[in-house]
């Protein structure tokens, strides 16, 4: 096989696509449910409720599930999670709450807490359910940049207090990562913005698309129209290899190719035959896992460091390697091998030689002289993004490359908050949640509420 | 291998292991079944006069708790609806067929001394091994003066089990309602009237549930509900206990246990306080006669386990230790002691104990990590933390040694009515 640049659309029919891109993991059935919430043990000072950055109380909607009470559980779910359906489908579970029950003490099987939520959550939003009701108004506004996962958190919390709410969001559609960052079969059935419409419906908050901080809007600006700002960014840039012709054909941030995979219909995103993912974290398999499942022959994530290492979790390691995705660690990208596809003009990559890797007396990261060579007709980028300050104009403090906060989420000036994935700490979905829902509290309490 | 045989107010069987008198046994087809299976003796479902009663659609109600179905069971099937010949001539020829097997008969008429005298000659005639007087049944028959309504009466258990040790040369065992206060008093009648035996418990009066959209008790029968008959596995201590006392008050009385008897364990428990031998129905009717399997294979592992040869050497073990709470000592003390290192910290034992009980266990955390330790000054050894902890092993209840001899409320200083010890 000496195709060269073999990157093309419609490697499966509609039907294959489809099945490969449904729930991957679908709801218990209501049964299920009931025998595995009867498992709960209700503990006390559950230690599954500390490992949940949001706190919810976890033996309580269990309990609730087990009682036939759905509607009390997903209240206290939503009640401290406004994005609780979400969280149980993409929260890393397996390091937090299920990784805290005490059944994984006892006998290594954890309640399936993520997938009890989900029940809960499913059954309040299946219904058309609106939990909240929203207080007076009180003609405070707030502006929320972002509506990611912790802009959308905390202009449901002011939002409930009676304060008006202005989402800008750069993109077209609202969702941030949970519309266009993370894996299809995850979210499967349009769940993102299904999930929104069920947040806006307490009211109250309104969202401009198409306005980018630092382009279309300025922080001083709505710092003077609004009475608070909240600042949900998340990272825009993206981390390069900083190899020689990155910018060649087949080479793509695998970022893009998910955010295509949620937004065209799958018989039209191009996927290489051979495909290698340069990367060890969640995106990493998530850009792998779909290239495998848009029916690429043979996709191989490479990492530079080891499995204990990469921030992807063991679960979602297994689910790569489940779906044949190999994993190669040890090893860094030195060089682009580039060839010129016939009928064509421009350089694609044919292949990428890696050097392998490890770690010397100081605990560094050092090449070996070791070389080898992984035939790609695709290259994906996944390692890492980071906190692009330029649209802030320069007025907030730092901490760790990203926008500083307090334990409220304030930031260095008094009536600008922010979090998510564009503050210092874990980026995951159930954290941004926590932090719109701290923002939201404290600029409650900062109007005099 | 130890020996299972019994031999039960005369009657002899392969094994303790019985079928009650109730839907299980009421067809030749069902009994074979449970013969085939490996059961000891059965019990035929209640046999009464003609023209036959007739039974409702929709029987049973049931509790599920914490998604174990069946913990508890209700019935308001009245006696077999089946016409008394049809039963009878099956008795006889099920008999014939298993000749090893204690062969029963369940028996309900009015009370009147002819109605039983002309169905026990009947019955006789079937060759089977013995007769069970229904005085047990709580609902439906006993609105007709049957059942438990002869049950609850002593002056009645006597009278109908003296015409019928009369008017037969069969083994006579009288069955036992529990919906009465003192379980004596109808026991020690039926011994008083000659009874070979006594078997209990027969059902609980009871309402299963209440359908919260028809608002109906349950099971619900067009709309409405009637009080039923409670058993399996919830009634068990309930049929212990009456069992019991018994065994202690009554001890020449052969006793059949019944209630609640799923399991080999719970069959020892039975016999350990003084049955000869066990009744099941629930048990069976949730999961087919199979179970009887383990039944006689645990019983008999767990006797060679403790040398007893036999059902004897084992039946009444217990009652001895079986004694009024006036008789337990009071300078007996024990403590909770919690195996850290079992700990899943859960702290289950220390919310029942805080909330409801002693503030006995306290909730540390130790750098972080959650311990619960037992505040020895404050736990008075009620065990409830013990019950609670869901981790075999990690809570034990360990004796102290108070240097005190035993000494019973009867000896108590607190007793204001304590004999004096003499001088």
């Amino acid at each position: 096989m000496t195709e060269i640049g073999d990157i093309a659309a419609g490697r499966l029919d509609t039907a294959q696509l489809a099945a490969h891109f449904a729930d991957a993991h679908p709801p218990p059935s209501p049964a299920q449910a009931v025998v595995e919430a009867n498992r709960c043990y209700f503990c006390f000072d559950a230690p599954c409720v500390e490992a949940c950055p949001t706190g919810i109380d976890i033996p309580a909607f269990i309990r609730k599930i087990a009682t036939g009470n759905l509607l009390g559980s997903a209240q206290t779910i939503l009640t401290a999670n406004i994005l609780g359906g979400s969280c149980a489908r993409v929260c890393p579970t397996e390091e937090l709450c299920e990784r805290a029950c005490v059944h994984t003490a006892q006998e290594g099987k954890p309640i399936q807490i993520g997938a009890l939520q989900r029940h809960a959550t499913d059954w309040l939003m299946d219904r058309g359910i609106a939990p909240f009701t929203r207080a007076e108004p009180t003609g405070r506004r707030v502006a929320v940049v972002g509506a990611g996962p912790a802009g959308l958190a905390c202009a449901h919390g002011l939002a409930l207090h009676g304060h008006d709410v202005t989402i800008f969001e750069a993109k077209p559609k609202p969702g941030g990562l949970n519309e266009y960052g993370i894996a299809a079969y995850k979210v499967a059935d349009d769940y993102a913005q299904r999930e929104i419409g069920f947040i806006l419906a307490i009211g109250g908050i309104t969202i401009e698309y198409g306005k980018a901080l630092g382009c279309d809007i300025t922080l001083d600006a709505l710092r003077q129209d609004f009475d608070a700002v909240f600042l949900g960014i998340g990272q825009a840039g993206v981390r390069a290899l900083g190899l020689e012709n990155e910018t060649m054909a087949g080479l793509r941030d695998a970022i893009d190719f998910i955010a295509e995979l949620r937004q065209a219909p799958k018989d039209r995103v191009a996927v290489g035959r051979r495909v290698v993912v340069i990367g060890g974290g969640n995106t990493a398999i998530d850009a792998a896992t779909q290239a495998r499942r848009l029916g690429a022959e043979d996709v191989t994530i490479v990492y530079r460091r080891g499995p204990e290492q990469m921030t992807a979790t063991d679960d979602e390691q297994a689910w790569a390697q489940t779906n044949n995705v190999r994993i190669r660690h040890w090893a860094a990208p030195v060089r682009l091998i580039s060839g010129v596809a016939p009928g064509t003009q421009h350089a694609t990559v044919t292949s990428v030689e890696f050097a392998r890797t490890t770690i010397d007396a100081a605990g560094r990261l050092i090449l070996t002289d070791a070389r080898f060579v992984l035939a790609a007709d695709m290259v994906l980028k996944a390692i890492g993004q980071h906190f692009r300050p330029d649209p802030l104009g320069a007025m907030l403090a730092l901490q760790d490359g990203r926008i500083a906060v307090d334990d409220d989420r304030r930031t260095s000036l008094p009536d600008v908050y922010a979090g998510g994935d564009c503050v210092p700490g874990p980026d995951l979905t159930v954290v941004a949640v926590q932090d719109g829902k701290r923002a939201a509290a404290a600029i409650h309490r900062q109007f005099g509420g | 291998m130890a020996d299972l045989r019994t031999s039960f107010a005369g009657i002899a069987a392969p094994n303790p292991f019985w079928l009650a008198s109730a839907p299980p046994t009421d067809k030749a087809y069902n009994v074979a079944r449970a013969f085939r299976a490996g059961w000891g003796g059965v019990v035929w479902k209640t046999l009464g006069e003609d023209p036959p009663i007739v039974n409702v659609s929709s029987r049973y109600g049931g509790i599920s708790y914490n998604g174990t179905r069946i913990a508890g069971f209700s019935n308001i099937e009245l006696i077999t609806d089946r016409p008394l010949q049809v039963n009878l001539d099956e008795i006889k020829q099920v008999k014939r067929d298993w000749p090893d097997r204690a062969v029963l008969v369940s028996l309900m008429v009015p009370c009147t001394e002819e109605s039983w005298q002309r169905i026990l000659a009947q019955v006789e005639d079937t060759g089977c091994d013995g007769v069970e007087l229904n005085f047990g049944c709580p609902h439906g028959m006993s609105e007709r003066n049957m059942g438990s309504a002869v049950g609850q009466v002593p002056e009645y258990v006597e009278m109908v089990t003296r015409w019928c040790k009369q008017h037969t040369r069969m083994p006579v065992i009288v069955k036992l309602t529990p919906n009465v206060t003192d379980i004596l008093a109808p026991a020690a009648a039926a011994q008083r009237g000659g009874a070979d035996g006594v078997s209990l418990i027969n059902t609980v009066q009871s309402i299963t549930g209440v359908d919260l959209d028809l608002m109906a008790p349950e099971p619900v029968v067009d709309g409405l509900g009637t009080h039923g008959g409670y058993c399996g596995p919830a009634v068990k201590p309930i049929a212990l206990r009456m069992v019991a006392d018994i065994a202690r008050a009554l001890p020449r009385l052969p006793v059949s246990g019944i209630g609640g008897i799923s399991t080999w364990r719970d069959a020892a428990e039975f016999i350990a306080l003084g049955a000869g031998s066990v009744q099941v129905c629930t048990a069976a009717m949730h999961r087919g006669f199979k179970i009887v399997e383990d039944m006689i294979d645990g019983l008999a592992n767990w006797m060679d386990g403790k040398a007893y040869r036999t059902i004897d050497q084992v039946r009444g073990r217990a009652v001895r230790n079986y004694v009024h709470w006036n008789d337990l000592n009071l300078n007996y003390k024990t403590i909770a002691r919690i195996d850290q290192s079992l700990c899943i910290k859960c702290g289950l034992c220390h919310i029942g104990c805080e909330d409801t009980s002693h503030q006995a266990i306290a909730a540390l955390r130790i750098d972080g990590t959650r311990r619960y330790e037992v505040i020895e000054a404050e736990c008075v050894g009620c065990n409830l933390c013990y019950l609670a902890c869901p981790v075999d092993g990690c809570i034990t209840m360990v004796r102290q040694e108070t240097g005190d001899a035993a000494m019973t409320w009867e000896q108590h200083p607190n007793n204001p009515l304590r004999k004096e010890q003499a001088a």
